[in-house]
C-alpha cells in the first residue's frame, strides 16, 4: 500500500513537472511579451530594458532554472501588467470559478448518473431511447452554442435571468447549466453502459437466484460494481473544476480563472499563465490520485495488485 | 410419491425464436436427476425459465408447479421466496458467479437473512458452519475475504454453501464442474452427493459429462434441440440407449470401465434454433433416419421398460451388447 501510494505520488509529481516545463517553453517560444505589453513603435532601448528587467534576456535554460528555483521556494513570480504576485491574481479568481463549476458538477452527478442508471434498468424502452438521444445531444453541442441558446431563451426572450456578469445567485444559473450539460450527457451514457455491463454479469443472476429482491439486487449487487468505472469519469470532471469553465466564463463575462487565463495568454503575462497552468495540472493530478485510491477501496481485486 | 416439481409443456422463445418446444419434466423429492445434451439444447433455459430468471425479452409459457405452488406467472414476491428457499441454483463458472466486490461472508449471510431470518452473530455462526460443511478450510479466517481470494473449486463450494443456506428441497446444479479441473471436479461431485444424502434434497444435475451424471444421478433426461428425446433410469439408458442421439452421446465419450471402444463423435452439429430441420430435429445427423423421420416428428412416448423415448426407429432393445460383441470380435481378428 505504501509502495502503491508513493509510486502514484511520484508519477503525479512528474506529470506536474512535465506540464510546467511544456508551458514554460511554449510560452517563451511563441511570442515576446515585450512587444505585446509595450505595444508597437517602442524604441529598442526600452524593449531591451524591459527584457532585462524580467530576465528575458538570459538564455532559456537559465530562465527555466531560476523559474524552477523560485517555484520550489514558493515564489510564483509577478504579473507583468501590474507587478502584483501572480499567485494572488490567480487565487482571487478561484472562488468565482468554483461558484460555477461546483454547482455544475453537482448537476452532472445528480442528473447524469441517475438518468444513466434508469436507462440501463429500462433498456430499450422509450425512456431509455430518450435518455440516449438527450445525452448525445448534450455532449455534441459545443458549450458556446449551448450558452448562446440559453441566453437567447432565458435572458433575451423570457427575460427571467441575467445574460452575463456576476452578482446575485441568479447570475450563476445559466453559466452553471451550460457547463453541466455536456458532462450530464457523458455521465448518463457512461453510467448506462457501465450498468448494462454489470447487469449482464453472472453474479447478478446468482443474486436473483438466491431470492434477493430485484431492487436490492440493483442497489446491493449491481451499483457497487458499476461505481468502479463511473468513478473514473467523475474523477476527470473533478479534475476540470478549475479549467472546465474557460469558454463559458468568456461567454457570460464571468470573472473567473478561465477569463484570467485568456486575458493573460493574449497579453503574454508569463507568470500568470504559468501559475494557472500549474494550478490546473495540480488539480487534475490530485483528482486522478484520489480516483486511484478510490478504485482500491471500491474494487478489492485492485487492492492487492502491485502498482505499475 | 407426489412429485416435487412438475413442469408441463414449458416453452421459451427469444425474440420470436422458440428454443424450448414443450418440456414435460418431473422431479421427485430427494432424487438426483441428470439433464444431458449438447450445448445449446436448452438445459439451462429450462430451469432459468422455471425460476423466472430469464430476461424479459424471453417469452415463456407452460406451467411449473412446486408442490402446491404454481410458479408460472407467479408474482415476483412469491418467486423470490422460492428462489434460494425451496429451489436453489448453482452455475457453471463459480469465479464470476460470486459478486467480486462483496465479502463472501456477507454474500452467505444475505441468503441466511432472506430465507432463515438470521442476522448478526447468528447468521455469522451459521455461515461459518455452512463453509465448514462444504469444506472451506479455516472458515473463520476466510469469512471476510473476497471471492478473488478463493480458488475456482472453493468458489463453487461457496456457491454450494450459499445454495444450502435456504435449506432448499431442490438444488439445480448447472454444469457445476465444467470450469474446474479433474480432481476438483471429483471433489465437488462427492460433496454434492454427500450433501444430497445429508440434507435429503433433490438435485437436478445438468452436465455434458456423462460419467459424472452416472456417478451422481439415478435418472437421466436427454435433451436435443429444445426437446426431451429420451428419459429413464441411469442404468437403463447407459447400458441400453435406444435413441440414436443418446447412443451417439455415449459413443463420443471415453469409457472408464468395460472394453475400450473407439470414440465416435456424432457427425454434424446442433441445428440453429431459427432453422430447425423438418420432422425429427436429429434426423440430419442420424444414421438410422428414414423417410418418415424427415416429415414427422416422433412424440415422447412411455416404453415398456419404464423409459420414455421420442424416436420412430429406435435402436433395438439390447442392441448395445450385440454391437459390442461384434466390435470386440472384429478387434480380435
Ligand atoms: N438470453 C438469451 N437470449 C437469446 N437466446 C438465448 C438466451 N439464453 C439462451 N438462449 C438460446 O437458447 C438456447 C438454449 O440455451 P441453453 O443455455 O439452455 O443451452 P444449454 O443446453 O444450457 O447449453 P450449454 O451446455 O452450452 O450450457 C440456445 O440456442 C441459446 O442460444
Ligand atoms: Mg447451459
Amino acid at each position: 500500500m505504501i509502495r502503491f501510494v508513493s509510486l502514484r505520488l511520484l508519477r503525479a509529481l512528474v506529470t506536474i513537472l512535465a506540464v510546467m516545463t511544456f508551458a514554460f517553453v511554449v510560452l517563451r517560444m511563441s511570442g515576446d511579451p515585450a512587444e505585446v505589453l509595450l505595444g508597437p513603435d517602442v524604441p529598442q532601448n526600452v524593449i531591451d530594458a524591459f527584457r532585462k528587467q524580467w530576465g528575458l534576456d538570459a538564455p532559456l535554460w537559465q530562465q527555466y532554472l531560476s523559474y524552477l528555483g523560485a517555484i520550489f521556494s514558493g515564489d510564483f513570480g509577478l504579473s507583468m501588467r501590474d507587478r502584483s504576485p501572480a499567485i494572488d491574481l490567480v487565487m482571487e479568481r478561484i472562488p468565482a470559478t468554483l461558484q460555477l463549476t461546483i454547482p455544475a458538477l453537482l448537476l452532472k452527478l445528480g442528473i447524469g448518473i441517475p438518468a444513466g442508471i434508469y436507462a440501463a434498468l429500462h433498456r430499450d424502452s422509450a425512456l431509455d431511447r430518450g435518455v440516449i438521444f438527450l445525452a448525445i445531444l448534450g455532449f455534441t453541442i459545443p458549450s458556446f452554442v449551448m450558452g448562446l441558446v440559453l441566453v437567447l431563451i432565458f435572458a433575451v426572450t423570457l427575460g427571467v435571468l441575467p445574460s452575463g456578469g456576476i452578482g446575485t445567485w441568479q447570475h450563476a444559473i445559466l453559466p452553471a447549466i451550460t457547463i453541466s450539460i455536456g458532462g450530464i450527457g457523458i455521465l448518463a451514457r457512461f453510467s448506462r453502459s457501465a450498468m448494462i455491463e454489470v447487469l449482464g454479469q453472472p453474479y447478478i443472476r446468482t443474486a436473483s437466484a438466491k431470492g434477493v429482491k430485484w431492487r436490492d439486487v440493483v442497489r446491493g449487487h449491481a451499483l457497487p460494481n458499476a461505481a468502479v468505472p463511473i468513478v473514473t469519469i467523475v474523477g476527470f470532471m473533478v479534475g476540470s473544476l478549475i479549467a472546465g469553465a474557460v469558454v463559458v466564463e468568456t461567454i457570460f463575462s464571468w470573472p473567473g480563472i478561465g477569463r484570467l487565463l485568456i486575458v493573460s495568454v493574449s497579453n503574454r503575462d508569463l507568470a500568470v499563465v504559468q501559475c494557472i497552468l500549474l494550478l490546473i495540472a495540480a488539480v487534475m493530478v490530485v483528482s486522478n490520485l484520489v480516483v486511484d485510491l478510490l478504485y482500491g477501496w471500491l474494487d478489492p481485486r485492485l487492492r492487492a495488485q502491485p502498482a505499475h | 410419491m407426489a412429485n416435487l416439481v412438475e413442469i408441463r409443456d414449458l416453452r421459451v422463445a427469444f425474440d420470436g425464436v422458440p428454443v424450448l418446444h414443450g418440456i414435460d419434466l418431473d422431479v421427485r423429492p430427494g432424487e438426483a436427476l441428470g439433464l444431458v445434451g449438447e450445448s445449446g439444447c436448452g438445459k439451462s433455459v429450462t430451469w432459468l425459465a422455471a425460476l423466472g430468471l430469464l430476461p424479459s425479452k424471453a417469452k415463456v409459457s407452460g406451467t411449473v408447479t412446486l408442490g402446491e405452488t404454481d410458479l408460472s406467472g407467479a408474482p415476483q414476491a412469491k418467486l423470490e421466496k422460492v428462489r434460494g428457499g425451496r429451489i436453489a441454483m448453482i452455475f457453471q463458472d463459480p469465479s464470476s458467479a460470486l459478486n467480486p466486490v462483496l465479502k463472501v461472508g456477507r454474500q452467505l449471510c444475505e441468503a441466511l437473512r432472506l430465507h432463515r431470518g438470521l442476522t448478526g452473530n447468528d447468521a455469522r455462526r451459521e455461515a461459518l458452519r455452512l463453509m465448514d460443511m462444504v469444506g472451506i478450510p479455516d472458515a473463520r479466517g476466510r469469512f471476510s475475504l473476497y471471492p478473488h481470494e478463493f480458488s475456482g473449486g472453493q468458489c463453487q463450494r461457496l456457491m454450494i454453501a450459499m445454495a444450502l443456506a435456504g435449506e432448499p428441497d431442490l438444488l439445480i446444479a448447472d454444469e457445476p464442474t465444467t470450469a474446474l479441473d479433474a480432481t476438483i471436479q471429483a471433489q465437488i461431485l462427492d460433496l454434492l452427493a454427500r450433501l444430497r444424502a445429508e440434507m435429503n434434497m433433490a438435485i437436478v444435475f445438468i452436465s455434458h459429462d456423462l460419467g459424472a451424471v452416472a456417478q451422481v444421478c439415478e435418472r437421466v433426461c436427454v435433451m436435443y434441440a429444445g426437446r426431451i428425446v429420451e428419459q429413464g433410469a441411469v442404468g437403463l439408458l447407459f447400458e441400453r440407449p435406444r435413441h440414436p442421439y443418446t447412443r451417439g452421446l455415449f459413443d463420443a465419450i471415453p469409457r472408464l470401465h468395460g472394453p475400450r471402444t473407439p470414440l465416435v463423435p456424432i457427425p454434424g452439429t446442433v441445428p440453429d434454433p431459427r432453422n430447425l430441420p423438418k420432422g425429427c430435429a436429429f434426423q440430419p445427423r442420424c444414421a438410422h433416419a428414414r423417410g418418415f423421420c424427415q416429415s414427422e416428428r416422433p412424440d415422447l412416448l412411455a416404453q415398456k421398460d419404464g423409459r420414455k423415448l421420442a424416436c420412430a426407429f429406435p435402436l433395438p432393445e439390447g442392441s448395445e451388447e450385440v454391437e459390442r460383441e461384434v466390435r470386440r470380435e472384429g478387434m480380435l481378428q
